[in-house]
């Protein structure tokens, strides 16, 4: 029988601690796109979108008053745009990019993933093409978001697409230089990328994935850190518990929320991605979790390990919570959406450095980190390297969205508004990596790929 | 369907007649109730059976707000499985 004391418990969860559904993704196959003719293509994947996603919104919206749960993006991802352009005679993959766009604003969703290339082991011309096409695209379009694959475990990194990937990053800023180089915000590169990732901006539609899945995302780093503040001073295995218990919760919330939505929309349900997205809203921080386990800031001696608990155990409160779990499933420490993660960032108590030792132990990896606009391409490609390692040995996605922003310096601050924040532009390390970044090739992939 | 209504507000006289009559006008029939007075605020909690209306849940649940808010008190329509989820293993 319910209680009354679990339902105003839930419900203040909702309104005080900020929990709610993330995203519910719609992924879309659009293999059955290929066309010689760029405008065909792109026509035919305007129209298979719109149909698809017709009553995704709509759905959404019902279930977020039946249950009374706010569902804050419903969004689609499409397989990576240079698998389905490879087909395409053309140099520019912008018209799919901006069919993309049209068909988002059409279905109501605020962001599409999947303007997406797979290089972890090289590239194919249609990879060429579409990283060619990243600057353009994100200039001219809203909401296509969009991603790179380039290095794994199993393949090693791609060192060709890595500094390739820097210099990208530096032209989509440079175009998008108006906005402080927003477009950089819609741009990630990974190792280890995931398939079902219902989260933006690395969200795609895998080729292993079926024709059409709906991947739900839950957040909640609210409801975990006023749990820990009934735990004050006490051991770590209560620390662990207390998040594995809300973990749990939280899960099970998504997962309900999946089922009913995939049943309406007569789609296949995917995952629940366990993730604690931060947003930049007081309260709902992953930094004021890691804080609350007794750091005076975050960045200080001890995040490491802090954030290290933290994965862990939302995975092992969520993975009982839902059938299905995938995606990136962690703790995201997205600097500029994480209003604690902004305040350590401007103390100068959070280093580049720092976290760079923490994606080692949480889901993702340098997420939304402004770093002055002179920054040359070789080092970001060396910060992306640098991630992509990490990742290929500890067999973990990592991924770099950084944001090297026009004429900004250090103790600036970039605005990029609604739910992407606001980021201090964080100093990089002056000393040259170009020559290692000339070099080009592959690094191999290390021993812990041959698991056969 | 079953659903869960909760109402929080300061207490006075007549909330619960005056949310029962709404829940009836929408043809939605009361299974349980338990109420409580949590610091000075009053606190419902009830089951309730939908499937006598002709209105969509989602319907009935905006409809419940408003009624709400024109009476001062807090009121929400809610599935009941969202709660079983959370709170049963």
């Amino acid at each position: 029988m319910l209680n009354i004391k679990d339902v105003l418990y839930t419900q203040d969860m909702i309104d005080k601690r900020h929990l709610d559904i993330r995203t519910i993704t719609m992924g879309i196959s659009l293999l059955d796109c290929m066309h010689e003719e760029v405008n065909i293509c792109a026509q035919k994947i305007y129209d298979k979108i719109t149909r698809r996603a017709e009553n995704l919104v709509k759905v959404g919206q019902e279930i977020e008053w039946e249950f009374g749960i706010p569902i804050v993006n419903k969004r689609i991802s499409v397989t990576p745009i240079a698998i389905v352009g490879n087909s395409c005679n053309t140099d520019s993959y912008v018209p799919l990019a901006i069919a993309m766009d049209k068909a988002a604003k059409e279905c109501g969703v605020n962001f599409i993933g999947g303007f997406s290339a797979l290089v972890q082991k090289g590239c194919t011309k249609g990879d060429w093409i579409l990283m060619d096409s990243i600057p353009e695209a994100m200039k001219v379009t809203e909401r296509v978001c969009s991603s790179v694959n380039v290095g794994s475990t199993k393949a090693g990194i791609n060192m060709d697409a890595v500094a390739k990937m820097g210099q990208i990053i530096k032209q989509t800023a440079h175009l998008t230089a108006d906005d402080d180089g927003l477009g950089c915000a819609k741009l990630v590169v990974f190792a280890n990328a995931v398939e079902d990732n219902p989260f933006m901006a690395g969200a795609f539609h895998g080729v292993g994935e079926p024709e059409c899945a709906l991947n739900v995302g839950v957040s909640g780093p609210g409801v975990v850190y006023h749990a820990l503040q009934s735990v004050k001073g006490q051991p770590f295995d209560v620390v662990a518990e207390t998040i594995k218990k809300t973990a749990f919760r939280i899960t099970r919330m998504g997962q309900i929320v999946g089922v009913e939505a995939s049943k309406r929309l007569d789609v296949p349900f995917g995952i629940v991605d366990l993730s604690l997205a931060p947003t930049p809203a007081v309260g709902d921080s992953v930094a004021r979790i890691l804080e609350e386990m007794g750091l005076e800031v975050c960045g200080t001696h001890g995040t490491t390990a802090a954030l290290a608990l933290l994965n862990d155990a939302v995975k092992k409160g969520g993975v009982m919570a839902s059938n299905h779990v995938g995606g990136l499933s962690g703790a995201f420490i997205p600097v500029s959406e994480d209003e604690g993660m902004i305040a350590a960032a401007e103390a100068g108590v959070l280093q580049l450095d720092k976290l760079e030792a923490m994606t080692c132990v949480c889901s993702v990896g340098l997420d939304m980190i402004a770093v002055p606009g002179d920054t040359p391409a070789e080092t970001i490609s060396a910060i992306i390297a640098d991630e992509a390692a990490i990742g290929m040995v500890n067999t973990k996605t990592t991924a770099v969205r950084i944001i090297p922003a026009p004429g900004k310096v250090v103790g600036d601050r970039v605005e990029m508004g609604g739910l992407l924040g606001s980021a201090p532009v964080m100093p990089v390390h002056s000393q040259s990596s170009a020559d290692f970044i000339a070099r080009g090739g592959r690094i191999p992939a290390p021993l812990q790929s041959l698991k056969n | 369907m079953k659903a869960v209504v909760t109402v929080v507000g300061k207490d006075r006289v007549g909330i619960i007649a005056a949310v029962c009559t709404h829940l009836a006008k929408l043809q939605i029939n009361v299974l349980d109730i338990s109420q409580t007075v949590m610091e000075g605020y009053f606190t419902m909690m009830m089951v309730v059976d939908t499937s006598a209306s002709t209105l969509p849940l989602a319907e009935l649940a905006q409809r419940m707000e408003e009624a709400g808010k024109e009476m001062n008190l807090s009121i929400r329509l809610q599935r009941e499985d969202i709660f079983d989820a959370m709170h049963r293993v």
